[in-house]
């Protein structure tokens, strides 16, 4: 939470002194109230006192309750900036870090709980801040301001407000201390409900086809019960607090006024009257303190959940993407890929993922990399735009290795292609056209080409509006296999001099994967093309083909080449075309 | 915050769904009802406190001169610090008991809930969000608790203690009682003039804080995508774009809901200030005594809190409606239609074979998937069924397993209509295994056994043997009681093998595999193959997948587009007729150049 604090800007703290200012002016006005009552009460009880007298303290009463109106709009406005204005500059600290992360910053995240993050976390903190400005500074500066005011007008007055106080720390100190351990547990435990019932909807098709809707039925009441237990325990606790706390505030008037009995009594003629009055204030005065205390409780209701939302910003803050950019814009050559000697493994791991791959691409050339699913060969081409840094040797694109480029500069040679198709909110055209390349904006000339190009022209053209259709979040609206198609219209907007497809033909059927790269062909000439795919049939034209196992490149050449050498290769192309067909192709 | 986007929402429906909620609670009258009247008695004595503490103040101002009647101190001290106490316990046992009611209550909701689901047809899920269905069992259901806990105790305490101290006010004194009335009047018509400009601001808020989630939802899921594309610029630029809004109207409404207590302090102390000057003024005049006055500095914090509270009870009330009226729509959702089989299959009695008959099929009733489709399947037999995207590939399956009702045509199994049979009777024929890997947090053991809690886990081992899974579960740290959380730590291919590991363990006479294979390497999808047909031998299989090596060795190939066979018979046929079929199948060797 501290360290969050650092982020608030010069504005904000001078705003905030102000509103201290401003909840400490309303502190005087709302204890300067009873000081006219007090007035009012002695020329109450002195003889002569006529109506006239009484208006002028009643007026400046009134003033003063329309002061202190004033002084805590005033303050709610302020807390309301700093708040909301606090909140938006951590949303944006917080998007533009976790826009900056490399994958592997994202995969130790989850998407949903970076959301979260950004949004409900922040509100958290946003939330202890306005409300701490407008009531967990006043509750302090309330409750020690009327203490002394009432301090020294006599010492059993003020015995039976401490006794009040102590007896109120006492109850909401055990009462946090009992209960929020159980809140933090609640929260734990409404997840748990929460991810059963997620398992159970995602779910739906194996828990019907097992009949196994009892089973989900006794996990989903196990986790009920549980957490009904624990709500149980700590509404039974919270409900002690305002029953105790009425108690506590209506005896503490009685005995007030039950002692002040005895001290009139006792006290000489003169000082009767004077006892009188502070008599009334000073129930007034005590019951100021004791709503002061009740309001500090709001700190432990707000602080532990607030403290959990900034130990998780700041977690999303301190994370630094591990990737490095360089500062060169052109590379030597143009359209080349070549690793030399690349060995990879992810941070925390043993193994390596990749070991001693090395391999080059010429311009204009398509090479392809296979193998069973976990061999790395995805993992390979991930080292290409730097998605993942090489743990050692190095990879070159166009020349000079890709730790060397401005980030941008490499972004603009690469079209990339990930396996799962993603969409954005959006016209056709903004998502194809999405991104810039140089600088610029793709040009609708190349837009249109593009979806030509990727099969995508007779689909957009049934859709309704065509380009300018817009697609829903995620893109929900369009087939899988279209959705496909128009993430690889995107790479081939950018006319890029390297594309990468990573396994992106695989959610297509046979025949529109051959259309596709026939296409592609033609109009990408100039361009590399790198490949990985589990069918042979996608990559068997490819210029070299890369076998990868466990790692380590255990084969390459083209598809004629490998049948006879590979032993791997052959096994693969055999389980999936059989004897005859490979003859024939 | 969620509230009060819902509160602007048309009251229209407010009737409505707190009837239902009441109808839903009245079940707990038995404990509600005491509650109510605990809470009543307590506020009784609050209204009576005041009274005698009057007295007290006016003993003492008698007496101030010439000697106060201490016995007469000590006996209404008594009496009140009694009144107070027996306030404080009933106070305690009306909230305990609530809390019971409220707990139980959402408990039960919840417990509703998640049996519905599994009651409700797959239809209805097409339609709506996993998202949405969670938030009726946690947000939901919480609001509703909530209301409960507070609202109904605070509706009948404020209410009695609004009416008991304007009855009592009026009785000590009309005059102050007036004074009283008309300061808060003043204070509560100043604070709806404020609030009631403010709920534009909550649903603007509430409107920009979803624009942010989609964007942010969407950025960083393609956050990959967005860098390499150096779209990030455009992106923040959104973001930017978003986020001002946002702050704006977060400001706003925070600053109005912020005027809240202020106002009502400002209500407490203008009554204060009122009944203390107009008080004087009587008292010097000798119309009342001092002792009003200090009953009265009482009545009006009673007389404005209830006020505050009645209509803060109402707003959380109104929220509570629009969150009963989500829960009660969903629990009243129509559900799969009832059955009343007349015939049961026993799962190791049956033959084996299935036939379509003239089958059509849509999601929406206007838009057929499936168009007039019939075939036989002989026992024993493989079928595979292939065909393009969106072809009715996977609504088949949906059929076959009774997910969906039929529209026209029927299925039979071994010459039985699956009308007649239950849903469960045909899920137990049939072993699933679907595209979409399914895993639950728990052990590997426990994922794979799943509901058969009659397995061994000598069977589940040698289940993971058959589909190669077995050496690298056991290199594992915690082997098969390794917790599968949501971090992941198997790959997609892994979880495929897992749960087709499942699928074998359970031995039915029916087997589909609906691209069960599509995210394993085509070698293990072999090995898996294998012995899934070792497992099927004897049995009816159906095959969908996109690989037409794995369905080549089929008895039977259905080839489908839009909805309709357009070819069937076997590979070989199929590729003599050299339609769709063999045109599918030669892509995969055209070259390219």
């Amino acid at each position: 939470m501290l360290r969050l604090a650092k982020k608030i800007t010069l504005k904000q703290l001078l705003l905030i002194i102000i509103s201290i200012a401003f909840v400490t002016a309303q502190v005087w006005l709302d204890l300067k109230i009873p000081d006219y009552m007090n007035e009012i009460t002695k020329l109450i009880q002195t003889k002569g006192t006529t109506v006239k007298d009484i208006l002028n303290p009643g007026s400046y009463m009134i003033l003063c309750a329309f002061g202190s109106l004033l002084s805590s709009v005033i303050v709610g406005y302020f807390a309301a900036y700093i708040a909301s204005s606090f909140a938006y500059g951590l949303r944006k600290d917080i998007f533009n870090s976790i826009e900056k992360y490399g994958m592997e910053e994202m995969k130790s995240f989850s998407t949903s709980s970076l959301i979260t993050r950004t949004t409900n976390d922040v509100n958290q903190v946003g939330m202890l801040i306005s409300m701490g400005l407008q009531v967990i500074i006043k509750a302090p500066i309330m409750a020690i301001w009327a203490i002394t005011k009432i301090a020294g007008k006599s010492f059993e007055w003020s015995l039976a407000t401490g006794v009040a106080l102590i007896v109120l720390s006492v109850m909401i100190l055990i009462i946090v201390l009992v209960a929020l351990p159980k809140f933090k547990k609640i929260q734990w435990l409404t997840d748990n409900l929460n991810r059963i019932t997620r398992e159970n909807l995602t779910g739906i098709r194996v828990v019907r086809a097992y009949n196994a809707e009892n089973y989900q039925m006794n996990r989903f009441n196990d986790a009920n019960n549980e957490l009904t237990s624990a709500h149980l325990f700590t509404s039974r606790i919270m409900a002690i607090m305002s029953p105790v706390m009425t108690l506590i505030m209506s005896g503490l008037s009685l005995s007030i006024y039950f002692i002040g009995a005895y001290l009139i009594n006792e006290a000489n003629m003169m000082d009767k009257i004077t006892l009188f009055s502070d008599m009334v204030v000073f129930s007034a005065y005590a019951m100021q303190v004791v709503m002061a205390f009740t309001m500090l409780t709001m700190i432990f209701i707000l602080y532990p959940r607030a403290s959990v939302s900034a130990k998780r910003i700041n977690e999303v803050l301190d994370t630094k993407s591990s990737i490095v950019q360089g500062d060169k814009e052109k590379g030597l050559e143009v359209g080349t890929i070549e690793f030399k000697n690349v060995s990879f493994k992810y941070p925390d791991a043993e193994n390596y993922v990749l070991k001693d791959i090395d391999f080059k691409a010429k311009k204009g050339e398509t090479i392809a990399f296979i193998g069973r699913t976990g061999s790395g060969k995805s993992t390979v081409i991930n080292l290409i735009p730097r998605l993942y840094d090489a743990t050692s040797g190095e990879v070159l694109v166009d020349g000079i290795n890709v730790k060397e480029y401005k980030e941008k500069s490499l972004n603009d040679k690469i079209g990339y292609i990930s396996q799962k198709a993603v969409m954005f909110k959006g016209s056709v055209k903004e998502n194809v056209g999405f991104g810039k390349k140089n600088d610029k904006k793709i040009s609708d000339k190349d837009i249109k080409k593009a979806i030509e190009v990727a099969q995508a022209e007779e689909f957009v053209n049934k859709l309704p509006n065509t380009y300018n259709y817009s697609l829903a979040e995620a893109g929900t609206n369009v087939s899988g296999g279209q959705k496909q198609r128009l993430s690889i219209a995107r790479a081939i907007a950018k006319n890029p001099e390297i594309y990468i497809f990573d396994d992106s033909f695989s959610a297509l059927d046979y025949k529109t994967d051959f259309v596709l790269r026939k296409e592609l062909k033609k109009y990408t000439k100039n361009a590399t093309v790198v490949i990985v795919a589990q069918r042979i049939g996608t990559i068997k034209d490819a210029d070299q083909i890369f076998v990868i196992e466990d790692g380590k490149i255990v084969g390459s050449g083209t598809h004629k080449k490998l049948l006879k050498s590979c032993s791997v290769y052959k096994e693969i192309a055999l389980s999936q075309l059989g004897e005859e067909e490979l003859k024939n192709a | 915050m969620h509230n009060r986007r819902r509160n602007s929402e048309k009251d229209k429906n407010f009737k409505e769904d707190i009837l239902k909620l009441f109808n839903y609670i009245k079940r707990y009258l038995p404990l509600i009802i005491p509650s109510l009247v605990l809470a009543f008695i307590s506020s009784v004595f609050s209204i009576i406190g005041p009274d005698k503490l009057k007295d007290m103040t006016d003993t003492i101002t008698k007496g101030i001169m010439t000697g106060i009647d201490l016995d007469k101190v000590k006996s209404i001290g008594i009496f009140l610090i009694t009144i107070y106490s027996l306030g404080a316990i009933f106070g305690y046992i009306q909230g305990f008991i609530m809390s019971t009611v409220t707990n139980k209550c959402s408990k039960n909701l919840r417990t509703e809930i998640g049996e519905k689901i599994n009651r409700l047809p797959l239809k209805y899920f097409d339609k709506t969000s996993f998202g949405d269905v969670l938030s009726r069992v946690t947000n939901d259901v919480d609001t509703i608790a909530m209301t409960l806990n507070q609202s109904f105790t605070t509706l009948v305490s404020s209410t009695t203690l609004f009416i008991g101290s304007l009855f009592m006010m009026f009785k000590t004194n009309y005059i102050m009682a007036i004074t009283a009335i008309l300061a808060s009047i003043i204070g509560f018509t100043f604070m709806g003039l404020i609030l009631g400009r403010s709920q534009k601001y909550f649903n603007e808020q509430q409107e920009q804080l979803g624009n942010l989630n989609g964007h942010i939802e969407e950025i960083y899921s393609g956050q990959t995508i967005v860098k390499l594309y150096n779209a990030m610029d455009d992106a923040s630029e959104k973001f930017d774009d978003i986020n001002k809004k946002l702050y704006i109207s977060n400001r706003k409404s925070q600053f109005l809901s912020g005027l809240m207590p202020p106002l009502m302090g400002f209500i407490g102390n203008f009554g204060y200030v009122a009944v203390c000057v107009v008080g004087a003024a009587l008292v010097i005049n000798n119309h009342i005594t001092f002792g009003v006055i200090v009953a009265f500095m009482i009545y009006i914090r009673l007389f404005t809190n209830p006020l505050s509270q009645i209509g803060q009870a109402f707003t959380t009330l109104q929220s509570a409606a629009a969150a009963s009226g989500r829960v009660f729509t969903f629990l009243g959702e129509e559900e799969m239609s009832k059955e009343n089989p007349s015939k049961k299959l026993d799962k190791n009695k049956v033959k084996g074979n299935i036939e379509f008959n003239n089958i059509s099929f849509g999601y929406d009733e206007d838009k057929l998937i499936i168009k007039g489709f019939s075939a036989k399947a002989k026992a024993g037999s493989k079928i595979a069924i292939v065909g393009p995207t969106g072809a009715g590939k996977t609504t088949m399956v949906n059929l076959l397993m009774k997910f969906y009702d039929i529209d026209k045509g029927d299925i039979l199994i071994d010459g039985i209509s699956i009308k007649d049979l239950s849903r469960e009777n045909v899920h137990d024929l049939f072993t699933m295994v679907l595209q979409d890997t399914w895993v639950f947090a728990g052990s590997i053991k426990d994922n794979i056994k799943y509901n058969n809690k009659k397995l061994s886990d000598k069977e589940v081992e040698n289940a993971c043997k058959v589909v190669g899974l077995d050496y690298f579960i056991k290199t594992l740290p915690k082997g098969y009681d390794t917790v599968l959380s949501e971090v992941e730590s198997l790959s997609s291919g892994q979880k495929q093998l897992l749960t087709i590991a499942r699928a074998y363990l359970s031995d039915k006479p029916f087997l589909i595999l609906d691209e069960a294979t599509s995210s394993v390497d085509t070698r293990t999808e072999e090995l898996v193959q294998n012995a899934m047909d070792k497992l099927t031998k004897g049995k009816t299989s159906f095959i969908i997948a996109h690989r037409l090596s794995t369905i080549k060795n089929a008895d039977l190939i259905l080839v489908m587009k839009d909805g309709n066979i357009v070819e069937q018979g076997n590979h070989e046929e199929l590729l003599k007729k050299k339609g769709f079929y063999a045109e599918l199948y030669n892509s995969q060797f055209e070259t390219v150049e």
